[in-house]
């Protein structure tokens, strides 16, 4: 087993960063994610890697744009602000089919909203975010653990389906910090091949193109329709969820992140008053895991969903579970935080006098 | 086994670096730890509190609304956390700056001259250090050489006289108990 580090959330997803071969960063700062450029900064230096701090979100986004499109894995992170700022040019590297990781260490919304841990931005990442038809791969960590192995994975799933990968924390996996087990070898960069679309001069071969607009009258549904059977492709195959005493559960949690940590609290709470609840934890959040969903659908009862925000991924649940059971919601908007008492006196509400 | 801290007192107090240095120290005797800091607008000065669980189960929230110990350091942090501090809580405070007295007749408190100590081996800011020493030592959440190990491996910067000066604190702490 390799050491273990005590760091904190945002220093965890700049190690795994690097070990995923990434040597290209742009980026503004915003709370609570500042640490990620600061330590970046460091990090990316001693690597060799290159390291901006741009004049805004919007110029950042467009250098991974450039970084991504010359073959190379790129990387940003902000906070839902400024990743607002960012889905025009999400939007276009969507649109031209290629690869990068976008990290949103989400803050209380809407507009400035606060720097306290928010899951809001849930509509945002799961339904592309920005204009036209797209979606972005979404992985949804819950420790300084996972967001040291999830970059990888990110750009793994990214380049696999030239497709931005978006992982979403919030502010409290940022700024916690957890003993983080450096899992694996770190990847040589210069050991990724170049990727076929890369623009790495054309001396000696055919030019590239990298674009998201075709003005000729067909070519862009066509191209759309392509995307759709990739989007479909993802959704039956890359579905991830982590589901802890489902078996027996007469009452599940559906929570992720932040609200899945706390509800593994509530669920251990009620087990021990002999409540029969269990945990349903979606690491992707797109593409959502329906599979997983649509399966407990036919044996529990009563879904909970737990999710600081009023009340977004209980509606992929509904969808998932094709409203056949008592649909619950506990919601903490605007940078509250659920605590473990809160969930189970929900879960007391909704069971009580059933066991 | 799981414990739930918070320390709270003014910023430049080290408030945060002792809530590092004890969940670095978990991590080292394999427990489970998490560390979470008041952040944002945070400065010298102004308050400052930060959250450690140390735990034989993974650690669920590192929020802690319900903290089975309170170490508090300054005087508004008194009244603001005592209220949260679980029935037969363990309440640690720094008598030297804090001149009120905790209300509550349902818990345990632990009334330490943390800066006058501090003072005494010859410099104020390592209260925090004579605080974790009286608070492991009259809890046994962690061994008192483990928070000396975590605190060497943690201050990298730190000069070795310092570093001794640190250990003399843990040690005049955990002495009081």
């Amino acid at each position: 087993m390799a050491e273990k580090r005590l760091m904190y959330g945002n220093h965890a997803i700049v190690e795994g960063v690097l070990a995923a071969g990434c040597r290209f960063f742009a980026g503004y700062p915003i709370t609570p994610q500042n640490e990620i450029p600061e330590y970046m900064s460091i990090r990316m230096n001693e690597v060799g890697g290159v390291f901006i701090q741009t004049e805004s979100e919007i110029a950042a986004i467009n250098m991974l744009f450039g970084a991504a499109a010359a073959g190379k894995r790129a990387m940003t992170s902000s906070s839902s602000p400024g990743i607002s700022l960012m889905q025009e040019g999400i939007s276009y590297i969507a649109g031209a089919d290629i690869p990068v990781l976008v990290v949103n260490v989400i803050r209380g919304g809407p507009g400035l909203g606060n720097i306290a841990p928010a899951q809001s931005d849930y509509y945002q990442a799961t339904r592309g975010g920005g204009h036209g038809d797209y979606f972005t791969i979404t992985l949804a960590p819950n420790s300084a653990q996972e967001l040291f192995e999830f970059p990888k994975l990110a750009f793994e799933l990214a380049e696999k389906y030239r497709n931005p990968a978006l992982i979403l924390a919030d502010g409290l996996l940022g700024q916690m910090m957890e003993p983080v087990e450096f899992s694996y070898d770190p990847v040589d960069p210069t050991t990724l091949p170049e990727p076929s679309y890369a623009l790495s001069g054309c001396q000696g071969r055919d030019r590239r193109v990298v674009r998201s607009y075709d003005l000729k009258p067909g070519k862009l549904e066509e191209w759309n329709w392509r995307r759709h059977a990739k989007y479909q492709h993802i959704m039956e195959k890359e579905q991830r969820a982590q589901a802890a005493d489902c078996d027996d559960a007469e009452l599940v949690i559906v929570a992720y992140g932040t609200s899945a940590r706390v509800s593994s609290a509530a669920a251990r709470m009620a087990r021990e008053k002999g409540y029969k609840v269990g945990l349903l934890r979606p690491i992707t959040l797109w593409p959502f895991p329906k599979n997983a969903l649509a399966e407990l659908s036919n044996k529990v009862e009563y879904f909970l969903v737990v999710e600081m925000n009023l009340g977004q991924m209980v509606e992929d649940v509904k969808l998932a579970t094709e409203c056949k059971n008592k649909i619950h919601f506990h919601g903490r908007p605007g940078g509250g935080v659920p605590t473990p008492h809160e969930i189970y006196e929900k879960i007391e509400t909704i069971l009580g006098g059933s066991s | 086994m799981t414990k739930e801290i918070i320390i709270a007192g003014f910023g430049g107090q080290g408030i945060v670096s002792s809530g590092i240095i004890l969940g670095y120290a978990g991590m080292l005797e394999n427990k489970n730890v998490t560390f979470f800091p008041s952040y944002g607008a945070e400065m010298r000065g102004g308050t400052a509190n930060c959250s450690v669980v140390i735990s034989s189960e993974p650690v669920a929230s590192p929020i802690v609304a319900y903290p089975d110990i309170l170490i508090i350091m300054n005087e508004p942090s008194l009244a603001r956390f005592e209220p949260m501090l679980k029935p037969g809580g363990i309440f640690f405070y720094n008598k030297t700056l804090i001149k009120s007295h905790p209300k509550r007749d349902d818990i345990t408190v632990l009334a330490i001259e943390a800066n006058a100590i501090a003072e005494e081996l010859g410099q104020g800011r390592i209260a925090n250090m004579v605080m974790l020493g009286a608070l492991v030592k009259k809890t046994d959440i962690l061994k008192l050489e483990t928070l000396k190990k975590a605190q060497r491996e943690r201050f990298v910067k730190a000069s070795s006289e310092q570093l001794s000066l640190n250990d003399k604190a843990l040690e005049r702490g955990s002495e009081l108990y």
